[in-house]
C-alpha cells in the first residue's frame, strides 16, 4: 500500500512541488522548517486543497487528478494541531460522531478508549480538557472513523513536556496497535527521533531527502534545515530504573546501561535517545578518574574526514547500537584512528539534554 | 379574537411566516456569503444590506411596481395563484421577507464565519458529507446566530410600517397590521385604543428581547 503524490500548489512565498510515494506502513515523519509546505502537502493528501494540480493516488485509487475524490470519501483520518474537537458535543459525542460515519474496519471502541487513556473523560465538555487531553480525544476520534491512514499535523506543537512525553509513544504505536499507517508532520527533530520509522525532509516546497530515521539523522548536511538540527545517532532503549536521590534515570539500550538526567516517565517506557555527534568523545584506552558516566567500548566502522574543515565523522559500533562522533582530523591523526580500531566512546550524561529527549520542550 | 386585537394577530402571523421564509432563504444565502471567495460577494452583500438604509417608502414603491399585475413578476404570480400580490397578505409576506432580509442574513453570516472552515474540515475527514457537515456541525455551532436572526427578523417585521402601507394599504383582517392600526387610531384621535395597542407591542417586544439576552447570557457555551 502506498500514497503516491505528484502535485503542485502555489502558496505564499513558495510553490509546493512534490512527487513522492509514501509507503503506507509505520510512521513516516514529514520534517522541515516552518513554512516549507509540510502542512500543505498533508492537506493535499487529505483532500482539503482541491485547487492543487497533479495526482494523488491511494493504491491506484485516484484521489486527485482528473477526478477529485471528496475528503469525506477518502477515509484518511486527520489530526490537526488545534485538535478541532466539536464544541457543541462532549467527548463521547465527538467519538460517536466519528463512529456513526465510520467505514468498515476492525478498530474497536474499547481498545481506542483504553489505548489513549480517555475513559474518564467521556462525559466531559471539550471546553474543560487540557491540551494533552484534547489531542488524545482527537486521535481517538480519528481512529474511530476507521481510517485507512492517519495524517497528523504537528499534534504536539502546543503541548508541554509532560503531555508530549505521554503521547509520543502512543503515536509511535498506532501502526502496530491499530494497523493504521501514519504520516506525521513536525518541525521538531526530537519528535522525529522519537516516533518516526522513515523520514521525508522538505525545504521550500520540495522533498530534499528521505530515508530510514537513523540514516537521515546521521547526515551532517541536515543542519541547515532547522536551527536546532545537529547530526547524531539514535539509541533505542527502555527506562530501567530511576535514581531519585541523584535525579538520574537509567536506560537499558540492548543490554548497555545508559545514564541520563531524570525523565518523568514510568519504568518500562520505551525510549529513543538521540546522541549528538559533537557530544561524543573518543578514547583509545578506557579512561579512569573521569566524570563522564557513559563509557562504551566498540569498533570504528566508518571514518569520514570532512573536506576542507577541521572535522571528521566517526561511527563506532558499540554492540547493540552505532554511535556517531564528531572529532577533529588532528585527533584522528594523533590517535591513529582508522576503520577497525578499537575505541571507547564517551558520552556525558548531561549531554542527553532536554532537546535530545523525546517530547522535550524546545529551547 | 376581538376586532380590536385583529391587527395584532395579523402582525404576529405576518412575522411568523416571514421569519419562516427568511430561515429557508436566508440560510443558504448567508452560508454562501460566509464561505465564498467569489469576487461578486461584496455586490451581493450590498444588495442584501440595502433595506437597512433605504427609506421603507422607496422599497415599498418598487415592490408596488413589481407586484402590479401589469409587471412580469406580478402577472406571473397572478396566473399562478389567481391572486394579486398587491393589497394581499401574501404580498405583505414577500415584501417583509425582502425588508427584513439583512436582519436574518447578517447574524447568520457572521455566525457561519465564526464557525470557520476548521471544524468542517475535521468533520469531512471523519467521513461527513457536505450536507451532513452543514446540519451536524455548522448549524449547531451557529445556533446563536440563528437565535439572533430569528428574533431580529420577527421583531423587525412586527414593527414594520412604511413598506406595509405602500404595498398592502389598510384592509382590515388582510393587511391592517398593528402599526397601521395604531397610526389609524391616532389619526382618528382614538388615543385610548392607540395606547392599548402600543403598550402591547412595547411589552411584547421587550419581553422577547429580554428572553434572548437572558438565554444568551445564561448558556453562552451551549449556544455557541
Amino acid at each position: 500500500m502506498s500514497v503516491s503524490v505528484d502535485v503542485r500548489l502555489p502558496r505564499e512565498g513558495f510553490t509546493l512541488e512534490v512527487a513522492y510515494d509514501f509507503a503506507a506502513q509505520g510512521v513516516t515523519a514529514l520534517f522541515g522548517p516552518s513554512g516549507c509546505g509540510k502542512t500543505s502537502l498533508l492537506r493535499v493528501i487529505a483532500g482539503h486543497e482541491p485547487n492543487a494540480s497533479g495526482q494523488v493516488k491511494w493504491d491506484g485509487e485516484q484521489w486527485q487528478g482528473n477526478h477529485f475524490l471528496a475528503p469525506h470519501l477518502r477515509r484518511a483520518g486527520y489530526v490537526f494541531q488545534d485538535a478541532r474537537l466539536f464544541a457543541h458535543l462532549n467527548v463521547d459525542g465527538n467519538l460517536r460522531f466519528a463512529e456513526k460515519r465510520a467505514g468498515a474496519g476492525d478498530i474497536l471502541r474499547q481498545d481506542v478508549i483504553e489505548g489513549l487513556g480517555i475513559g474518564r473523560l467521556l462525559g466531559r465538555s471539550v471546553a474543560d480538557l487540557s491540551g494533552g487531553e484534547r489531542q488524545r480525544v482527537s486521535i481517538a476520534r480519528s481512529l474511530l472513523s476507521q481510517p485507512r491512514l492517519m495524517l497528523m499535523d504537528e499534534p504536539l506543537a502546543a503541548l508541554d513536556l509532560r503531555a508530549k512525553a505521554g503521547i509520543l509513544p502512543l503515536i509511535q504505536s498506532l501502526p502496530r496497535r491499530f494497523g493504521v499507517p501514519v504520516i506525521y508532520v513536525t518541525h521538531a527533530l526530537d519528535e522525529v527521533a522519537q516516533v518516526a520509522d522513515h523520514v521525508v525532509t522538505m525545504k521550500a516546497g520540495r522533498v530534499i531527502a528521505q530515508g530510514p530515521v537513523a540514516a537521515i539523522l546521521e547526515r551532517p548536511d541536515m543542519q541547515g534545515l532547522s536551527g536546532r538540527f545537529e547530526a547524531g545517532s539514535i539509541l533505542e532503549g527502555v527506562i530501567a530504573s530511576h535514581d531519585v536521590e541523584m535525579h538520574l534515570t537509567q536506560v537499558d539500550v540492548g543490554g548497555l546501561p545508559f545514564e541520563m538526567p531524570y525523565l518523568d516517565a514510568p519504568v518500562g517506557t520505551p525510549l529513543r535517545l538521540r546522541v549528538r555527534a559533537r557530544d561524543v568523545t573518543l578514547a583509545t584506552k578506557r579512561p579512569e578518574g573521569i566524570s563522564t558516566r557513559n563509557i562504551l567500548g566498540g569498533t570504528i566502522v566508518r571514518l569520514e574526514p570532512e573536506p576542507s574543515t577541521a572535522f571528521a565523522e566517526v561511527w563506532v559500533d558499540v554492540g547493540p547500537a552505532r554511535v556517531q562522533a564528531r572529532v577533529t582530523q588532528a585527533a584522528v591523526r594523533d590517535l591513529a584512528l582508522a576503520e577497525g580500531s578499537d575505541v571507547f566512546a564517551l558520552i556525558k550524561s548531561v549531554s542527553f539534554d532536554r532537546r535530545a529527549l523525546p517530547g522535550a520542550k524546545r529551547g | 379574537m376581538s376586532a380590536e386585537l385583529a391587527p395584532l394577530w395579523l402582525s404576529l402571523r405576518l412575522a411568523f411566516f416571514t421569519t419562516l421564509a427568511l430561515l429557508a432563504l436566508g440560510t443558504p444565502l448567508a452560508w454562501w456569503l460566509a464561505m465564498t471567495r467569489s469576487r461578486v460577494k461584496p455586490v451581493i452583500e450590498a444588495v442584501t444590506a440595502l433595506p437597512l438604509v433605504l427609506p421603507p417608502t422607496v422599497l415599498g414603491f418598487y415592490l408596488l411596481i413589481l407586484f402590479s399585475p401589469n409587471s412580469a413578476f406580478g402577472g406571473f404570480f397572478l396566473s399562478l395563484t389567481g391572486q394579486t400580490l398587491t393589497f394581499s397578505f401574501m404580498g405583505l409576506v414577500v415584501a417583509s421577507v425582502i425588508y427584513s432580509l439583512p436582519f436574518m442574513v447578517q447574524p447568520l453570516q457572521s455566525a457561519f464565519e465564526g464557525v470557520g472552515r476548521g471544524p468542517l474540515e475535521a468533520a469531512a475527514s471523519l467521513g461527513a458529507s457536505p450536507l451532513d457537515r452543514f446540519f451536524s456541525v455548522a448549524s449547531p455551532l451557529a445556533l446563536r446566530g440563528y437565535i439572533t436572526g430569528v428574533v431580529l427578523s420577527f421583531a423587525h417585521t412586527l414593527g414594520e410600517f412604511g413598506v406595509v402601507l405602500m404595498v398592502g394599504g389598510n384592509i382590515p383582517g388582510r393587511t391592517k397590521v398593528i402599526s397601521i392600526a395604531i397610526y389609524e387610531n391616532v389619526e382618528t384621535l382614538d388615543y385610548a385604543q392607540a395606547h392599548w395597542l402600543s403598550a402591547i407591542l412595547m411589552g411584547f417586544s421587550f419581553a422577547v428581547l429580554l428572553l434572548v439576552f437572558t438565554v444568551n447570557r445564561r448558556f453562552p457555551v451551549k449556544v455557541i
